[in-house]
């Protein structure tokens, strides 16, 4: 053994570290086996998580005190201003609700007449996206809102326009959530014109979903708005995902390749909703579960 | 000998959870792949320089802390880190004798082997991930590595004189 002078006072001399290395890895991939079938380690990860916490705060800090400094050096005209369009959009939305509870009466009591199920009313929370990175190669977001708050895995995430993805990490304080444009996302969809149900994947790009199934004769056109089908129990049914942008029909092949724009504006949100369900017993006629777990099986 | 050894611990753990930090902060689409592997580089110089103190268990706790900071599967950063930093140790008299340029060079090899680990696990793991892109932080890590070693070593001396 050679005796090097390493940094002035300690003698070079290193414990061999092969076994350990190999134990180390050992353990690593039996912790990814574990980590791919299922959920044995969400305690972990929220272990971690909570130390990972801090850190995220510092990390997010800069952003938020921009936010914080140029809301509060907004001068008084800006705000009357504001605080009037506010005023005029809230009387309009007022007079729109006016509708929406007279259809939903209707509704509920067409649906009577026909003998089906209530639709459960979904209650949702604001949520705040952290400016924070997460994995650089999925689509994914950091929220401020974790398990404490009652976030759970799955949970549908939407916005003012549309759905945004859902959680696939709640953390005791903070959760990610993965966007319907990340290339392991599917989500159940139906053509709001027609109720034509079919299946809209992520592509990796965050302004195209991809609707593979769809034939050549399907009914589908530019423009069509896809809402979600409520299949697979995982998103509220009715909620606007994505408008269809292209339609190209291959008389060759059994597939339509069928384009789709998400309605949500992705990369741009800051202000997001959770919308808690209530769990229901899952449908017998959804076939949609499975593509949709390949979201959260990573 | 007892309260230098305790003062040495700050600025490595210091550099290791600021590294963390930089991996999170948000970058600019346009530029966040070619974000280069903090936590990797500076694991890589620590090791080199104090592989009594911080080696493979250090880097396997940093790992899964940078898994579920990142949310991958867990163990993957954790596995290749522990890799690399097994490599750093085990040739780190050699790598201390390198004048910069071979260094580098030998830094560049490691980052591509973390990489690439990243990448096999994400294959086997079924994560679809741009094959091109992927290699860009080995580029932009190796370039960055003068920098690290210079700011880090910086930190070393000035605590050693101090202490």
């Amino acid at each position: 053994m050679v005796t090097v002078r390493s940094n002035g006072n300690v003698p070079a001399r290193v414990p061999a570290l092969g076994f350990k290395a190999l134990a180390l890895v050992i353990l690593s991939i039996l912790i990814m086996f574990a980590d791919t079938r299922g959920q044995h380690l969400s305690a972990v990860r929220q272990a971690i998580g909570a130390a990972v916490y801090p850190l995220r705060i510092i990390v997010d800090a800069p952003a938020r005190f921009f936010d914080w400094a140029s809301e509060s050096t907004v001068s008084r005209g800006d705000l009357e201003r504001e605080n009037r369009r506010l005023a005029n959009e809230r009387l309009l939305i007022d007079a729109e609700l006016q509708k929406v509870t007279a259809l939903e009466a209707e509704n509920s009591r067409l649906r009577a007449m026909l003998g089906a199920r209530q639709r459960v009313s979904a209650d949702v929370r604001v949520a705040e996206i952290m400016a924070v990175d997460a994995n650089p190669y999925r689509h994914t977001l950091v929220i401020d809102t974790g398990t404490v708050e009652g976030a759970y895995d799955g949970q549908a995430v939407i916005d003012a326009d549309g759905v945004v993805g859902q959680l696939i990490e709640p953390g005791l304080k903070t959760s990610q959530a993965v966007l319907i444009s990340d290339p392991g996302h599917a989500i159940p969809v139906e053509v709001n014109r027609n109720g034509l149900r079919t299946i809209a994947f992520g592509t990796g790009e965050i302004d195209v979903l991809d609707l593979p199934f769809l034939p050549n004769n399907a009914d589908i056109e530019n423009g069509d708005l896809l809402v979600t089908s409520g299949l697979g129990g995982k998103f509220p049914p009715g909620y606007p995902v994505a408008v269809v942008s292209g339609v190209t029909r291959i008389p060759q092949e059994p597939f339509a390749d069928v384009k789709a724009t998400p309605s949500a504006t992705l990369n741009q949100v800051r202000e997001i909703m959770l919308v808690e369900q209530a769990p229901e017993p899952a449908d017998a006629e959804a076939p949609a579960e499975e593509t949709e777990e390949v979201a959260n099986n990573e | 000998m007892s309260s230098s050894r305790r003062i040495r611990h700050v600025p490595v753990l210091g550099s290791i959870v600021l590294a963390l930090m930089l991996t999170m902060v948000p970058l600019p689409a346009s530029i966040d792949p070619y974000r280069p592997d903090w936590v990797a580089l500076v694991l890589i110089y620590w090791t080199m320089m104090l592989p009594q103190s911080y080696s493979v268990g250090t880097a396997w706790l940093v790992g899964l802390i940078l898994d579920v900071a990142q949310g991958t599967l867990l163990g993957q950063h954790a596995l290749a880190l522990v890799a690399v930093v097994f490599l750093t140790s085990r040739f780190h008299l050699l790598m201390r004798v390198f004048p910069m340029s071979q260094l580098t060079a030998t830094v560049f090899g490691m980052l591509a082997l973390y990489q690439f680990l990243l990448f096999w696990i994400n294959g086997v793991a079924g994560v679809e991930a741009p094959a091109v892109s992927y290699w860009a932080p080995v580029i932009v890590g190796t370039v960055f590595w003068p920098l690290v070693a210079g700011l880090l070593s910086g930190l070393r001396f000035r605590n050693l004189a101090r202490g």
